[in-house]
């Protein structure tokens, strides 16, 4: 069942939200020892949340358009004195005192709150192997990775322990895992989601967004969980229009895309005859298709790979061992804090705070951080431009399909390159996400990605209906 | 040099006839609004550890700050009492290790300050450039348990963190002061005027306003800047002189004696009246500044600015020269004692009352240390009246005066429930005449020269009249009789 019909079924009576609950916990009982999606399963919460919802429903009262839907959160976003741990030992012990602003809106909707999703440490990597709880499997094939950051979020999805799960996306940490799972993930527009109580790995990237195996179910997730929030200034203030409710308008008359820079070199030819095929299917349906450029995306990755690192060394100063979380003792204030951040980030985590901590230092500023935002100022200029020509764009989502386990993470370099078709649109602020459109020569799934302009979601949804329909 | 400056003890005399003091100053002044800078804690002093928190001030992974829209209006109002360009801003993440700074870094303004390009001026008339007025957060207090408190020696230490992400405006000033008196001075009139504007309540003691200060030392007549020193550890306008006083004696002293000055971050000792090293300029933290990506630009809207500088109350230089103008031949500390103590507008009232100015303002700096109670400006006028006509003696006016402040009422029914009658000159003149055919020795000697008779005279005449009479009266009235 997707999320929509299981609302409507709950929200009619049909069927108890405690029996669909029940039926997810089951398969994540019976299924996550091989993909450890989880990091944590809260199934007594989940259990009474559905019977309140059950309740309510029996009462009369309507729970909400996600009224029982199972939703899986990626481990970093607060839930009130449930552990959050961005599956790093440096949370270790911690339980917010709060909840996320996208938690309070799932819990207002209906939704059931079913666990926290394994990632990458604090959200850094492209493939959940740098978790300090071990990495998740991909339920397509259990030899290769579900991408990341958000791969337990991703997994959970396409292995059927939930129809709905929230990741964040920094550089591509919903698309590309979204791809690699074959189910659909939602960047939005930087500002349309909140961002209180999302752990921040880079601030002025960051993103929450949805995985659902329907683009429909997308839409309903962002429906409820966008809009403007008091409590994150980057929140965009205005309401804007329901995606679902024009999700079956159709692409007749689009502009689209086919963005050069992201086509060529270093893409895998069976991805990049996806994306081919994605276009054409676009123009069967009407669309209007043409070659597309913004000629300086092509350094979207250099300049995402010191703005990111840059922010997080600033974001992650504070696991010191002094207020919560993992605390290694030491002779001094500073021995301790220095001993605590040892022992409780990972290599990753480490490599991006000194190359971050390197890239704002006095003398290096200008030419590391300084310029990669110039960079960031030219891509979006670049975009702005494209715009002017296109309503829409696609790409590929991921260079590759899924990797197998081990195989980049002796070369950083290598597993950065995964995150080269996604980390532009982070840089722009713009919408994008990634649909599944058939299979790779090795047989797993290949994403499509769309991208749109800021605040372009309602023609970014319609598109995607498309593709999905035409799958 | 004005007239007025002079009028300052220690203005205008150099503390060393060949080496000349440079301070510039760094004050923060703890903004008086409800709530903290970035969230809805409350800010206020005091209060148990650990009880005026919340996500945000803590800053808990996940918690992002919102601007708190008080705290820029008071920051306008400063800037535009301090003749400042209030500009489109920009906050900056300071970043350092500190435990009691919750999210290891602060945030700050950096290379766009919401005020900058003013100027203050002294009570003595001179003006100080005032580089920026930004805004930024507090940290918390880390206490040390054990070892006297010191930090080495501490066996832990506890951190409060009530005070951390209390708005914050710190106060940039040229290196335009010249000595300790100046420095003093202008902390004074920066207390004033955020006092004046209400910015903040300017309690050095209680912490809410901090000085860090910027001493070098240069020989006289040269126009470059020596090496500077910070001081930190302030806390008082008395520390302040003797840390500056300090400083650069032991800098002359390092340079007469052939040696360089280092350039250090040095923390002034109040038991033994000197200041130490803390770290050299190698040592200092590199803070990473860059742009707060959780915050958008402030940009103010000029409407807005506009309005706050309708608002602004009447400042304290403008209140001085007010009262300069009624009370012109008043000494310039007495004006700016006046101001700063926010009696100027009973003074200027007073005055324009009909009281005269100069009895006025010494009512003012004198007796009304602890304010004016229920006095009114009418009745300061009237007491004034009295003592000009003569009907009260400057010891009396003083008694009515507490009156005055303790119940209100005019200075005519406080004198008479003291007792204050006024003698009319008849009165005192027949009194005079009795005592001169009643004491014809005494009355000889006087006028022979005999000074200490006055005394004899005047004190029959306040014994006879229980006080009521004018010393002053009684004397020249002897001295008329004696033709």
């Amino acid at each position: 069942m997707t999320a929509v019909e299981i609302a409507a079924a709950v929200r009619s009576g049909q069927q108890s939200a405690r029996t669909v609950v029940d039926e997810y916990l089951g398969a994540v009982a019976e299924g996550d020892a091989d993909i450890r999606a989880f990091n944590l399963v809260t199934e007594g919460q989940a259990r009474a949340r559905a019977d309140a919802i059950d309740s309510a429903v029996a009462a009369g009262r309507d729970p909400g358009p996600l009224a029982g839907v199972p939703v899986a959160l990626k481990d970093n976003m607060c839930t009130r004195g449930v552990p959050t741990t961005c599956s790093s030992r440096i949370l270790e012990g911690w339980a917010p005192p709060y909840d996320a602003t996208v938690v309070e809106r799932l819990h207002a909707a209906g939704a059931v709150i079913v666990g926290k999703t394994n990632m990458d440490e604090f959200a850094m990597g492209s493939s959940t192997e740098n978790s300090a709880f071990g990495p998740t499997r991909n339920p397509c094939d259990t030899s290769r990775v579900p991408g990341g950051s958000s791969g337990g979020s991703a997994a959970a999805v396409a292995a059927g322990f939930a129809p709905v799960a929230l990741g964040s996306d920094t550089g591509g940490s919903i698309r590309q895992p979204a791809a690699l799972c074959g189910v659909v993930g939602v960047k939005p527009t930087y500002g349309l989601v909140s961002r209180y109580g999302l752990v921040a790995f880079a601030s002025s990237l960051d993103q929450i967004g949805p995985f659902t195996t329907t683009v429909a179910d997308s839409a309903t997730v962002l429906d409820v969980i966008s809009g403007p929030d008091h409590r994150d200034s980057t929140s965009i203030g205005e309401s804007q229009p329901s995606v679902s409710a024009t999700l079956d308008n159709g692409v007749d008359g689009l502009r689209v895309g086919v963005l050069a820079e992201l086509s060529g070199d270093g893409i895998a030819p069976d991805v990049a005859a996806r994306v081919q095929a994605a276009a054409s299917a676009l123009e069967s349906a009407g669309a209007r298709v043409a070659k597309a450029s913004a000629p300086s995306a092509v350094y979207g990755l250099s300049a995402y790979y010191l703005i990111a690192p840059a922010e997080a060394s600033s974001n992650l100063a504070r696991y010191d061992g002094v207020r919560y979380g993992l605390r290694v003792d030491g002779d001094s204030t500073p021995d301790m804090n220095t001993a605590t951040r040892s022992a409780g980030f990972g290599d990753e985590v480490k490599r991006r705070i000194m190359i971050g901590t390197y890239a704002l230092s006095a003398g290096y500023y200008d030419a590391y951080y300084g310029k990669a935002q110039k960079v960031r100022t030219l891509i979006i200029n670049d975009f702005a431009s494209v715009w002017e020509e296109f309503d829409l764009l696609v790409s590929p989502t991921s260079p590759t399909t899924a990797f197998s386990l081990g195989e980049r993470t002796a070369d950083p370099m290598a597993m950065y390159m995964s995150d080269v078709c996604t980390v532009p649109v982070n840089l722009t602020g713009q919408a994008a996400m990634s649909v599944p459109f058939g299979v790779g020569d090795d047989g797993l799934p290949v994403g499509v990605q769309i991208l749109a302009p800021a605040l372009g979601e309602p023609v970014m949804f319609r598109a995607a209906a498309v593709l999905e329909a035409s799958r | 040099m004005s007239a007025e400056a002079a009028a300052i003890p220690g203005l205008g005399a150099p503390a060393d006839t060949e080496w000349e003091t440079v301070v510039g100053l760094e004050v923060h002044a703890e903004l008086a609004t409800e709530t903290k800078l970035f969230s809805a804690s409350p800010n206020r002093f005091g209060g148990d550890p650990n009880t005026h928190i919340d996500p945000v001030s803590l800053g808990l992974p996940g918690s992002l700050p919102v601007l708190n829209e008080k705290a820029v209006e008071l920051a306008i109002r400063v800037g535009l009492a301090l003749n400042c360009r209030i500009q489109p801003s920009v906050f900056a993440r300071k970043n350092y290790f500190y435990p009691d700074m919750p999210k290891d870094y602060q945030i700050s303004q950096y290379d766009q300050p919401i005020n900058v390009d003013g100027w203050l001026e002294l009570p003595t008339g001179k003006r100080i450039g005032i580089e920026r007025a930004h805004l930024e957060e507090d940290t918390g207090k880390t206490v040390h348990i054990g070892g006297g408190g010191r930090i080495h020696e501490a066996g832990y230490s506890l951190v409060d963190y009530n005070r951390a992400g209390v708005p914050l405006i710190e106060i940039v000033g040229h290196p335009e002061l010249r000595s300790a008196t100046e420095a003093r001075l202008y902390v004074a009139e920066v207390r004033s005027i955020l006092v004046a504007v209400g910015a903040s309540d300017g309690k050095m003691e209680e912490g809410s306003l901090r000085v860090d200060c910027n001493v070098s030392v240069r020989p006289l007549g040269s126009d470059r800047l020596g090496t500077r020193c910070e001081i930190k550890n302030v806390n008082s306008l008395r520390s302040l002189g003797r840390a500056i006083e300090y400083e650069s004696r032991r800098q002359i002293d390092l340079l007469t004696s052939g040696q360089a000055i280092e350039q250090q971050t040095r923390h002034w000792n109040e038991d033994d009246g000197r200041t130490h090293a803390l770290r050299s300029k190698e040592e200092d933290y590199d803070y990473r500044y860059f742009p707060e990506p959780d915050l958008l630009p402030l940009d103010p809207s000029p409407e807005w600015v506009e309005q706050i500088r309708q608002e602004l109350p009447s400042l304290p230089r403008d209140r001085r020269l007010r009262l300069v103008e009624v009370a012109p031949s008043t000494d310039a500390d007495h004006i700016a004692l006046a101001v700063e103590r926010s009696m100027d507008e009973l003074a200027l009232a007073a005055i324009e009352g009909g009281g005269a100015p100069e009895r006025v303002m010494t009512h003012i700096v004198h007796n009304l240390a602890d304010g004016p109670g229920q006095l009114t400006p009418d009745a300061l006028a009237g007491l004034v009246g009295m003592e000009d006509k003569g009907e009260l003696t400057a010891t009396q006016a003083k008694r009515v005066l507490a009156v005055l402040v303790d119940g209100g009422g005019s200075p005519q029914d406080a004198a008479q429930s003291l007792g204050f009658e006024a003698m009319d000159t008849g009165e005192l003149e027949s009194l005079v005449d009795g005592l001169i055919s009643n004491h014809p020795d005494e009355w000889s000697r006087f006028c022979d020269g005999d000074a200490k008779l006055t005394g004899f005279f005047v004190g029959q005449v306040m014994k006879a009249t229980r006080g009521r009479a004018d010393g002053k009266a009684v004397t020249q009235l002897l001295h008329s009789r004696k033709g």
